[in-house]
């Protein structure tokens, strides 16, 4: 069975930047993989290559059937009531027809009938995940889809996405910097280091990739996190 | 009620300025001339010939120039070719007080029917195709992303992305489109026409008429407010999603 994602050689440069050099990466049929590292490491640019949103110099990248995309803003369009934003990839009526159930699943059941500018960040950003499930995608595409919620929102959501994920047997790609949205949501973890980036740490949730193991990955010292949790904890 | 304050003072004041013949008639017709005046000209039928003219001309002239405008900015706003050989040319001529061009149209179409709706659909064109070019140029490359991360087409990006992105603009565009055909019809009515409101206010000044130069006034008055207001309502109507006030 061909993998939900495969990316052979992918070779990727902005300007005299190489980000990517014959870069390899393979995400089985309802695998959940979180990508993580600092800013400006490449995760991004990786997923955009895979969406077909960035322009891969060289190297080939395949994904099976469907694919949608959450990005790190809602990107509502303005102007279409959320069913209507929902409905906006669909192709068929029976895509369609999955709208108000993806309103349900997502917790949008009532508000269907508002514009966009009527919704909260956090209602914004489930509207965005229920349109990217439309087509039933079998490879979901998150880049950063937290990153603009509070502490609360981003934990609602993260369960939202945890159940809608098991509901559509769709694989993950999720680009985050947090280690607790991977631990929440993957089965692998891969961390992208260097320039031109690489992988310098894979391994999977409940086995070799516990949160010591991905900071360290991450170069961050454990206790530096723990005391920054702790503060966090205090303020909170 | 605190608008009608300053009109209703003004009316006052005029129709007392008159009355004490502080002003002359010959400088200044009382309301009730003007009132009257308005009521012989609906009756003899002069009225509507000439406000019929008027609105006519207007139209003609903002239909051409808002599907000039469609043309040339769609171009201009969505190819980087089209920017390159258009625009430059476009905004000189931009730069040209547009009445300016009155003489030459007046010597190449002469004083006919064409020549003041050429006229009107100039002073009607720029910013329509301003407003558009800049609306095409503004809109969200983020939001054009989440159409390409769906695969649609380039006609279907620009079908349900960028056309709808673009209205609000190219409606605020149009309203001011609108406002500027009413002043150049004027334009081109004072210099040259046997009918219309323009007609009216250099019949009047011939005649030494005030009631009739403000009668036509007061209509000028009215076609623009009423032309505005629809076009305002069509904004709220058709672009009320949108997150902004528009000027």
């Amino acid at each position: 069975m061909n993998p939900a994602a495969r990316v052979r050689g992918l070779t990727k440069a902005f300007g005299d930047h190489l980000v990517f050099d014959r870069f390899d990466l393979d995400v089985a049929r309802g695998e959940r993989v979180a990508i993580l590292g600092a800013s400006g490491c490449g995760k991004s640019t990786l997923l955009r290559c895979i969406a077909g949103l960035e322009h891969a110099d060289d190297g080939t990248i395949a994904t099976q059937g469907d694919v949608g995309v959450v990005f790190q803003e809602p990107r509502l369009f303005p102007w279409l009531t959320v069913e209507k934003n929902v409905a906006f990839g669909a192709r068929t009526n029976e895509e369609r027809a999955r709208v108000p159930g993806l309103l349900g699943l997502v917790g949008l059941g009532h508000a269907g009938a508002l514009l966009p500018k009527a919704l909260s960040g956090g209602m914004a950003q489930r509207a965005a995940l229920a349109r990217a499930l439309v087509r039933d995608p079998d490879v979901l595409l998150l880049d950063e889809p937290f990153a603009a919620l509070d502490a609360l929102r981003r934990i609602e959501l993260r369960a939202a996405l945890n159940e809608i994920l098991t509901f559509a047997r769709a694989s993950a790609i999720l680009v985050t910097h947090d280690v607790d949205d991977a631990l929440a949501i993957a089965d692998r973890v891969i961390v992208l280091a260097g320039s031109p980036a690489e992988i310098a740490f894979t391994g999977t949730i409940g086995g070799d990739a516990t949160r010591e193991a991905i900071l360290a990955a991450l170069g961050v010292p454990a206790e530096m996190e723990r005391g920054k949790r702790r503060i966090q904890h205090e303020r909170g | 009620m605190i608008r009608f304050v300053v009109p209703v003072a003004l009316v006052v004041a005029w129709a007392t300025a008159t009355a004490t013949g502080w002003v002359k008639s010959y400088q200044l017709a009382s309301p009730r001339d003007v009132v009257r005046e308005l009521s012989d000209l609906a009756a003899s039928g002069v009225l509507w010939h000439d406000l019929g003219a008027s609105i006519t001309r207007v139209a003609a002239g903002f239909a051409i120039a808002l599907i000039a405008a469609l043309v040339l900015g769609a171009y201009v706003g969505g190819s980087r070719r089209g920017e390159a050989l258009l625009d430059p040319t476009l905004q000189a001529i931009r730069a040209v007080p547009s009445l300016a061009w009155v003489p030459l149209i007046l010597l190449w179409l002469g004083i006919g029917e064409v020549a003041k709706i050429t006229l009107v659909a100039i002073g009607a064109f720029f910013p329509i195709y301003v407003a558009l070019v800049s609306g095409i140029r503004g809109v969200d490359r983020k939001l054009i992303e989440v159409g390409r991360s769906f695969g649609l087409s380039r006609f279907a990006l620009v079908a349900r992305v960028l056309v709808p992105a673009t209205f609000p603009q190219l409606l605020v565009g149009a309203r001011i489109g609108l406002t500027q055909a009413w002043l150049f019809l004027v334009a081109a009515e004072l210099l040259a026409a046997s009918s219309g409101l323009g007609f009216l206010l250099t019949d009047g000044q011939q005649t030494s008429r005030t009631d009739e130069i403000l009668v036509a006034i007061v209509l000028f008055a009215v076609c623009g407010k009423l032309s505005e207001s629809a076009m305002r309502s069509a904004e709220r109507r058709l672009v009320g999603w949108a997150d902004t006030v528009t000027p």
